[in-house]
């Protein structure tokens, strides 16, 4: 019987279609991938509208308040009641003098959940109105 | 002259691709690991100062137009709504009568720049109606071309007048 010679080349695969698709896989990641600090609280659920238009640049002294759906609020990862805000915002407003700015120089951008009422949001507001802060961002989702 | 044997220039240079897969599927995994798909996010920008208590009224400021949402129990938003004693069904219908209302002039000292609107709404309202309202009164998306029809920039709230 006639025996076959086994070659003794190594088959090498094609890697060049894989590493180009990893390549603009990692590139798409890339583009996409967020690293910027988006403050955002599991468990609220942005109202949605058209006309709301995204953020042109950095917000000036942005102070972030999120009403979740029974009306508490989170400032910097506390939670507090309405009353429990007004410290923070001293806090803040002495800050921005110290900075030689005013509380009218800073945006307090409000993240309320879609089905709180509307009275909590416009309390926070109010609390924010009496501690001299005038400049509100009304935080939203984009309708597609 | 003496030549050089040129048999080792000839010889097949392999390039170790290991490393570099191995690089690359690492930085794969972490950007896979680190994607987080983030609806875009929005904003509508207000301006309110509190009201002066006990101002003397500006004779020369046109006065806000008052649109007043109510609630039924249960936060719904209950039609019609009504805007400076006008009823709508509806926030497109709102927004067309504003659009009618401020006309076509824009820019300083048209109707469309000192326009202002006061939102009366109740307390237990749910918030998206009011995010709808400001949504309907501030522009109007112009279907063909696509291009936003800004409306009533100055918005505020009515002082709550009842409490939870």
């Amino acid at each position: 019987m006639r025996i076959k010679r086994e070659s003794n080349k190594i088959q090498e695969g094609d890697l060049t279609p894989m590493i180009d698709m990893s390549f603009q896989l990692i590139a798409f990641l890339m583009v996409l991938v967020n690293f910027s600090k988006v403050e955002q609280i599991e468990g609220i659920y942005l109202p949605t509208a058209v006309l709301a238009k995204p953020p042109d640049g950095a917000i000036e002294s942005p102070i972030t308040l999120h009403v979740a759906r029974t009306g508490e609020i989170t400032v910097y990862g506390h939670p507090v009641d309405l009353t429990g805000l007004t410290p923070h915002l001293i806090n803040e407003a002495n800050s921005l003098v110290s900075r030689k700015k005013s509380p009218s120089d800073a945006t307090i951008i409000v993240r309320a959940d879609r089905n709180v009422p509307a009275g909590k949001v416009q309390d926070v507001i109010r609390v924010c109105q009496e501690n001299q802060f005038d400049r509100f961002i009304l935080r939203v989702k984009e309708k597609q | 002259m003496r030549v050089r044997n040129s048999s080792s220039v000839n010889e097949d240079i392999q390039l170790q691709m290991t490393p570099m897969i191995d690089i690359v599927f690492q930085l794969l995994v972490f950007f896979i690991m680190s994607f987080k798909i983030v609806a875009q996010e929005g904003d509508f920008n207000i301006r309110m100062p509190l009201a002066a208590a006990g101002g003397v009224p500006d004779e020369t400021q046109v006065p806000p137009l008052k649109l007043y949402l109510t609630a039924d129990s249960r936060g719904e938003l209950q039609t019609p709504f009504v805007l400076n004693e006008q009823p709508f069904d509806a926030f497109p219908a709102l927004t067309e009568y504003i659009a009618g209302y401020l006309g076509d002039e824009r820019g300083p000292g048209s109707v469309a720049e000192t326009a202002e609107i006061e939102l009366h709404c109740d307390y237990n309202l749910r918030y998206e109606y009011v995010v709808a309202a400001i949504d309907a009164v501030s522009g109007e998306v112009d279907d063909t071309t696509g291009r936003v029809n800004e409306l009533i920039k100055q918005i505020k709230f009515a002082p709550q007048t009842e409490g939870p």
